[in-house]
């Protein structure tokens, strides 16, 4: 079987996200950056299964600029085995357009398993995985929480949905997105991050595509959230039940 | 304009984030209706019916859709949409929304607008971005909207109606790659942790899970949901679903009490459109009490026993 990792680069999850003052975007620079960590849960299951042997190659994609080459390479070092970028100068593109180019890339691959984070932390839309199983015409196991191979060439998928999980029984090829609790990611030790410079990263230009990557969604302005009014301090547990009933009115 | 609202249920009952759509499509166009699909549903239909801004509810009912499978649903609904003019679908913005709704999207060469928090204008929308910490403005240049929307920020619609129903059927061949195996539904008689009117939380602060019990005794008499920080969880303290945060469940409950919490940056991406927030928390200086409606400072292990009396 081969695996198809989509992986994200995007604003490191413990850095705090500055608006810029002309209300453009976030503030980018300077900023350290990482593998959206929805995909870095996707990498580790495919390196899990290969090493079950359920998997035998997989391959590290991702969309974006040239610095997403870093973010390829720390998908190797988990143990990726090969990678690819599609390269563009655009700073992000839509749900739609990364999930048209996905299909691109798996009509050529052919994979068994394309796999990829729930959401991405940036942009928090939740789509792509969708998309590509759409396109692709495969079945989706959204917000999967365990894994299960079975030898008729079925996957069974537990789901985190509202409420509880769900489990759905999905043929390969199929399109899997990770949630939270699929797995804990491994550390790169020091020898895999060598290694990881070896091995092939494939660069393709975005334009060769022939993808329209128009956006169409506009950003018109990105603003801070509303700020939570200050609140006060209660001396005693009767004064804060006092305020919960009588001033908020939530008791 | 007219807007198609797509209609959460389990068979039984309409989901509350359906009704809190409906309200977001009225705030679009005063053309809204309805879709549901499923199988058995002639108690949803009662319910729904009731619902105001509702022109009409089409249903259809069949075996394919007695398991929410995105599959099946994005299909038959984009089926449905195809031969009518609706210029908005919208869904709740919950895992049944969010598995489905992108399919359709893509269905209809659609770039969806994810979780919108507040409708400008019949294309432009807000949103919020990196959990919440930046809210964007966004403008769709699509013919049709779809939309997924966070039911907690639109008040559910009032049940004062008689809505016509009619009843559809589907042509559409079983999927046969994918298939419904079970669904285990947490087994609590507490509310669930995103639709519930207060939630109560422990940090690292309650020390082990046995201490958790000092929040259960308060959670069973205000009927609140229970949640842990991040820092609780990965404590081992109680499970990986109780998180609330960035990484977690987001939640907007009436009252959020938060009880030996810090107020890590992730915990309060997933708290701060509660209405209220109430925090206990022995360090004065934690961050939490900035984000908190009304803070006490002290030891929890004193104070939750006689919040518990007081209720």
């Amino acid at each position: 079987m081969k695996a198809l990792v989509c992986v994200k680069r995007v604003i490191d999850y413990n850095v705090r996200i500055r608006v810029k003052s002309d209300k453009s975007g976030v503030e980018t620079d300077n900023v350290k950056m990482s593998m959206n960590p929805f995909d870095e849960i996707a990498v580790e299951e495919a390196v899990r299964m290969k090493e079950k042997s359920q998997i035998q190659e997989i391959v590290i994609l991702s969309i974006g600029t040239d610095k997403s080459q870093e973010t390829i390479r720390s998908g190797l070092a988990m143990g990726g085995d090969r990678g690819i970028l599609v390269k563009t100068d655009k700073e992000q593109l839509e749900p739609l357009t990364v999930g048209k180019i996905i299909k691109a890339v798996s009509d050529k691959e052919k994979p068994d398993l394309v796999i990829l984070g729930k959401q991405a932390i940036d942009d928090d839309c939740n789509q792509t995985g969708q998309i590509v199983a759409t396109l692709l015409e495969i079945p989706q196991a959204t917000f999967a929480s365990e894994l299960k191979k079975n030898d008729d060439n079925t996957l069974d998928v537990t789901r985190e949905v509202d409420g509880g999980l769900e489990t759905v029984k999905v043929n390969i090829p199929c399109v899997v997105t990770t949630d939270l609790r699929l797995n804990e990611p491994r550390y790169a030790s020091l020898p895999n991050i060598m290694k990881a410079k070896q091995k092939k990263i494939d660069v393709l230009e975005i334009g060769s595509f022939g993808i329209d990557i128009k956006d169409r969604l506009q950003i018109l302005e990105v603003n801070e959230p509303p700020e939570r009014k200050p609140g006060i301090k209660v001396d005693d547990v009767e004064a804060l039940v006092n305020k919960l009933k009588n001033e908020a009115k939530v008791l | 304009m007219k807007v198609l609202v797509i209609i959460e249920h389990d068979n039984e009952t309409v989901k509350q984030s359906s009704f809190s759509t409906i309200t977001a499509a009225k705030e679009i166009s005063d053309s809204v209706e309805a879709i549901v699909l499923g199988q058995g549903l002639d108690s949803v239909i009662d319910e729904l019916k009731k619902s105001d801004h509702l022109k009409k509810i089409y249903k259809i009912d069949n075996e394919l859709f007695k398991n929410p499978l995105a599959e099946n649903l994005s299909n038959a609904i984009q089926k449905f949409a195809e031969g009518s003019d609706y210029t908005h679908i919208l869904s709740p913005s919950s895992t049944f929304g969010k598995n489905m709704s992108p399919k359709l999207s893509a269905l209809m060469d659609v770039q969806q607008i994810s979780d919108i928090t507040k409708i400008i204008s019949d294309d432009t929308f807000e949103r919020p971005i990196y959990a919440g910490n930046a809210v964007a403005k966004v403008k769709s240049t699509d013919q049709i909207k779809i939309i997924t929307v966070r039911s907690t920020c639109f008040e559910p619609c009032a049940l004062n109606s008689s809505v016509d129903v009619e009843s559809l059927t589907v042509n559409l061949d079983k999927n046969n790659s994918v298939s419904f195996v079970s669904y285990d539904k947490s087994k609590s008689d507490r509310p669930e942790l995103t639709s519930a009117k207060i939630v109560i939380s422990g940090g690292r602060g309650m020390q082990n899970g046995e201490n958790f019990r000092l929040l259960e005794g308060i959670a069973d008499k205000l009927g609140a949901a229970m949640g842990a920080s991040r820092a609780a969880v990965d404590a081992g303290f109680v499970p990986n679903d109780w998180q609330v945060g960035q990484t977690g469940k987001i939640v907007a409950p009436d009252l959020y009490i938060a009880v030996g919490i810090s107020g890590a940056i992730q915990h309060i991406a997933g708290i701060k459109d509660s209405k209220f927030i109430a925090c206990i928390n022995k360090d004065e200086e934690a961050p939490i009490f900035n984000f908190s409606d009304y803070g006490l400072v002290g030891d929890l292990f004193e104070l939750l026993p006689k919040l518990e009396e007081k209720l």
